[in-house]
């Protein structure tokens, strides 16, 4: 079954635990753009959502740290964090194993991955959840990219990550959505947090919704780092989306910076008629 | 210096209710099996986030250490701020500190947010 949805969105805690303390009305513009994504993505009837991340230490750490982690349980549990702290109250989504180990598996002809029987849903997934499957019905096969711990795998490898994921995905006879979360530039959870490269983020979703290979691929971490700070190594979450919808067209929906938020918020699809499949 | 079992013990504390639990009872008791010098470990206990910021815990981490300590978020900026300013710069890793340390980047009125950009003054390490 072909991929029947692609598309991207921000996941910073901020955007559910600072709620109140954000300008109303850009907030109201961005929340229901977040609820428009979910519809569009709900009128698509996927059967499972690949939701590719960027966790922050929820489940992995430098002791045993995968570039790659893919999901393999019937339920999960989410928020992590103090469900007051992140706005968002403690939940059990539904997984699905048996289809986990079929996705993995077909995966692994194109990446290696580790898998994970437990996983603990943090604001990385749960804040785009809230938005686009608020009920929580439809299950979740939950991705990982490393973005947090260097040495990180290079974005060229997130590449390959991502058209085996799709791969993966024409393979199966499900209706299968792609959703990656993640910040564009920002500094998070330092006092450099809402400092934000307004310039930085356009050009990275100019070329997202180009689908340019070479121009996705063209950032070096360092020069990340220095120009759109720790956070924006997750534009590894939305690149591997890119190599998913494999050629297609992208739309951004909304982006703009809600410094309160720590990001560019941000949401965007790709048009997946437009694409090579 | 002992960061990476700072980050260990943060990492775990963070996501186990009953290891939670078990610090509020006895905190030395829970620290006693990482590997800790006894700076790291004033700074766990009192607890001091401004410090543990400056030894290099990840923000990722120590973000939720605040909220244990039920330190709210403006609050738990300004004790990193203030932990710059009297240890000195962040001693390792990729969470580092850009601005000022008198400098609020985005407070809760969004009108006095800067969304500019400048340039970082920190590199990789």
């Amino acid at each position: 079954m072909p991929l029947v949805f692609a598309g991207v969105c921000s996941h910073a805690p901020g955007i559910t635990g600072r709620s109140d303390m954000a300008d109303p009305d850009v907030r109201h513009r961005f929340y229901e753009a977040f609820a428009q994504m979910g519809a569009d993505l709900k009128a698509t009837k996927p059967e499972a959502i690949v939701v590719v991340a960027a966790e922050h230490f929820a489940n992995f750490f430098m002791d045993n740290m995968p570039s790659f982690a893919i999901g393999m349980a019937d339920h999960y549990e989410g928020p992590i964090e103090d469900p007051d702290w992140l706005g968002i109250a403690r939940q059990r989504v539904p997984g699905d194993r048996e289809l986990s180990e079929r996705f993995i598996t077909e995966v692994m002809n194109g990446s290696d991955v580790a898998y994970a029987e437990e996983w603990k849903f943090d604001h990385g997934i749960m804040v785009p959840l809230h938005f686009l499957t608020p009920e929580y019905d439809v299950p979740i096969v939950p991705v990982n990219i490393n973005c947090q711990g260097p040495p990180l795998a290079p974005l060229h490898r997130a590449w390959t990550f991502g058209e085996s994921i799709r791969a993966a995905c024409d393979a199966l006879p499900h209706r299968i959505a792609v959703i990656g979360t993640g910040g564009i530039s920002h500094w998070p959870a330092t006092p450099d947090s809402g400092k934000i490269n307004v310039e930085w983020d356009l050009d990275f979703m100019d070329r997202w919704c180009r689908n340019d290979r070479d121009a996705l691929l063209d950032y070096d971490d360092r020069s990340t780092y220095l120009e759109a700070g720790q956070g924006a190594f997750e534009i590894r979450t939305f690149l591997t989306i890119s190599a998913a919808a494999a050629g297609a067209a992208g739309t951004v929906h909304f982006c703009e910076p809600i410094p309160i938020f720590a990001v560019s918020c941000t949401i965007a699809t790709y048009d997946l008629d437009t694409g090579a499949r | 210096m002992s960061l990476y079992y700072v980050q260990k013990f943060l990492y775990q504390l963070n996501r186990s209710p009953s290891m939670q639990s078990s610090y509020r009872e006895d905190q030395h008791t829970v620290l006693a099996p990482y590997e800790l010098t006894e700076e790291e470990i004033e700074a766990l206990t009192a607890p001091d986030v401004g410090k543990l910021f400056h030894l290099g815990v990840n923000g990722q981490i120590l973000m939720h250490f605040a909220a244990f300590n039920k330190i709210e978020w403006q609050d738990y900026l300004q004790r990193l701020r203030d932990g710059i300013a009297v240890h000195g710069p962040v001693r390792e890793g990729v969470y580092a500190m850009t601005t000022g340390v008198d400098e609020i980047v985005a407070s809760a009125d969004a009108s006095s947010a800067d969304t500019g950009h400048r340039g970082p003054e920190n590199g990789v390490d």
